[in-house]
């Protein structure tokens, strides 16, 4: 027996490990099969795909094209005001959450009752949060912005904690050796340490907030959700189409410049 | 004068004068500023009204509690069918990722403009947002929770696409060419070469894309696509909030159970 077969031999067997692996996700995909159902495939179901394919084909000039408030181009700056002070409320509220569930900042069991209550942040749905504000502000913008940053907290703190955790406290310890006080130790000891990341991740939720602010049309909270739906509702799937490109057009060009910024953020 | 406003001068003890790049964190800073001030009067975001009524905010949440409880026994089956339609469509859309990262993947696929074309394909196939996606999903499949399961299908094989082709092409190809010279076949050393390499980090996004369809499927009720969130969109609608409660509590420890069995598995795979 040569080196090669001894070092296959010594290759642990996980066969059984695999067998039982693949047979539960078969079993939970048998099961959930039932999701499916084509019974209630609507007859001109295909009719209504090929509308929308030709509305998207066939965008609205005139919408896409129109720069009063009524136009594309309004829309999609609000989408993006809103989008904006939503990550950037979100973010200023996120930090001492994320300071308070870092398991290395705080005694554990305050992390945990942190880290489920943002759990429980992350989990109501947008739609809640956005009829709750629009009590507070009426419909518009102002209840977009709110409910942008209460559901970007969540994430948000949670990748904040995980860099505060990353902390390199050795930095802290050299300085402490040499007599910084407690002002500077924070200043220049921890702040350029957590500003990069924290930007980046900063940037990487406005991304998804973009993306996500169609939903705030679901309860006229501001931003191009409302009229893409209202569109959609109502069949005019030319206008559809026009709002769609619009919004895809942003989101790949802001996802391009983002990525380009973030690189350079990590890589300092 | 340029150069001076671009540099800053130090000269050393020794006489010598070195340059210092000036940081351009005053520039940024100050287009922030215009940029918030702008999209704060785009947005009316006004500090006041918020301090004064912010209360009213209060008034739903506190109408929630305490929970319609003899409504969680209705709760069951929509719960069920939501967590079917976004593991169904999860574990169906990270199986079809693997071929399109396979394919977009530029050190695998050597043909540099279909690998272009995948990777447009599924940046395009990201940007839809979901819940257009499962508007449009209701109109072709009708309501229920197949058009639910196509929305989380689609952004699934999106999301688990993307971040899988950036992991094919930055795994180790030594191997992978070894086996190549071997006379193995493009597939075959995939199979072999990059694919163990992949793997844990495929399962665990696969994972975690399931956690948060999981959270995103509750959304997706609202347009008629099925599962708790038509319940969800129905006690809204009739401003039963007790029963609004109880669907946010029941969900609550469903999104924490989930994440917290993934979470483990997902620790154990990396």
């Amino acid at each position: 027996m040569n080196a090669i077969e001894a070092q296959l031999r010594k290759q642990p067997r996980l066969r059984f490990l695999h067998a039982v692996a693949t047979t539960v996700i078969l079993i939970i995909f048998f099961w959930s099969t039932s999701a499916i159902q084509f019974n209630k495939l609507t007859i001109n179901g295909l009719e209504i795909a090929g509308n929308i394919v030709k509305g998207i084909i066939n965008p609205d000039l005139d919408l896409l094209f129109n720069f009063t408030d009524k136009g594309v181009a309004y829309l999609l700056l609000e989408t993006m005001a809103i989008a904006l002070l939503g990550t950037i409320v979100g973010g200023l509220l996120a930090i001492p959450l994320a300071f308070l569930s870092a398991s290395n900042i705080v005694p554990k069991p305050i992390a945990a009752v942190i880290r489920f209550m943002l759990i429980v942040i992350r989990t109501i749905p947008a739609v809640v949060y956005g009829l709750m504000f629009i009590r507070v502000t009426g419909q518009g913008p102002f209840a977009g912005v709110l409910t942008m940053s209460l559901t970007s907290i969540g994430m948000l703190s949670k990748l904040f904690a995980d860099v505060i955790e990353d902390l390199d406290t050795s930095i802290l310890e050299s300085m402490e050796s040499i007599g910084c006080t407690t002002f500077e130790k924070i200043r220049f000891g921890i702040i350029p340490q957590l500003t990069a990341m924290f930007l980046s991740i900063m940037i990487y939720r406005y991304d998804m907030n973009l993306r996500d602010a169609a939903i705030l049309g679901l309860v006229a909270a501001g931003g191009i959700g409302a009229p893409l739906i209202f569109a959609m509702n109502s069949y005019r799937w030319s206008e559809a189409g026009s709002i769609l490109i619009g919004l895809i057009v942003l989101i790949l060009l802001i996802e391009y410049i983002s990525s380009k910024i973030r690189a350079k953020l990590v890589q300092g | 004068m340029l150069n001076r406003l671009l540099r800053k001068s130090i000269t050393l003890p020794n006489g010598r004068t070195v340059y210092e790049p000036r940081s351009f964190m005053p520039l940024y800073i100050a287009v922030a500023l215009v940029l918030i001030y702008y999209s704060a009067k785009m947005t009316d975001f006004d500090f006041q009204l918020l301090v004064r009524r912010i209360s009213e905010f209060f008034v739903i949440l506190q109408n929630m509690v305490p929970p319609n409880w003899e409504y969680g026994s209705q709760l069951w089956q929509p719960l069920i069918a939501t967590i079917k339609m976004s593991l169904f469509g999860s574990l169906l859309g990270a199986v079809c990722a693997l071929p399109l990262a396979i394919l977009a993947a530029r050190n695998i696929n050597k043909h540099a403009w279909l690998a272009a074309l995948v990777k447009f394909f599924l940046s395009l196939l990201r940007t839809l947002p979901t819940l257009v996606v499962a508007l449009i999903a209701t109109f072709i499949f009708g309501l229920g929770t197949m058009a639910g399961t196509v929305a989380i299908f689609i952004f699934s094989v999106a999301y688990v696409g993307k971040l899988l082709y950036e992991q094919i092409e930055n795994a180790e190809m030594g191997a992978y060419e070894a086996m190549h010279a071997m006379g193995m076949s493009t597939l075959q050393s995939f199979r072999y070469a990059i694919f163990p390499q992949v793997l844990p980090n495929y399962l665990s996004t696969s994972l975690f894309c399931f956690e948060g369809n999981v959270r995103y499927a509750s959304i997706l009720g609202y347009v008629g696509a099925g599962g708790i969130g038509l319940l969800l969109n129905e006690s809204l609608g009739w401003r039963n909030y007790a029963n609004v409660g109880m669907i946010l509590l029941l969900l609550v420890i469903t999104v924490y159970i989930i994440e917290s069995i993934s979470a483990y598995f997902r620790k154990k795979l990396s």
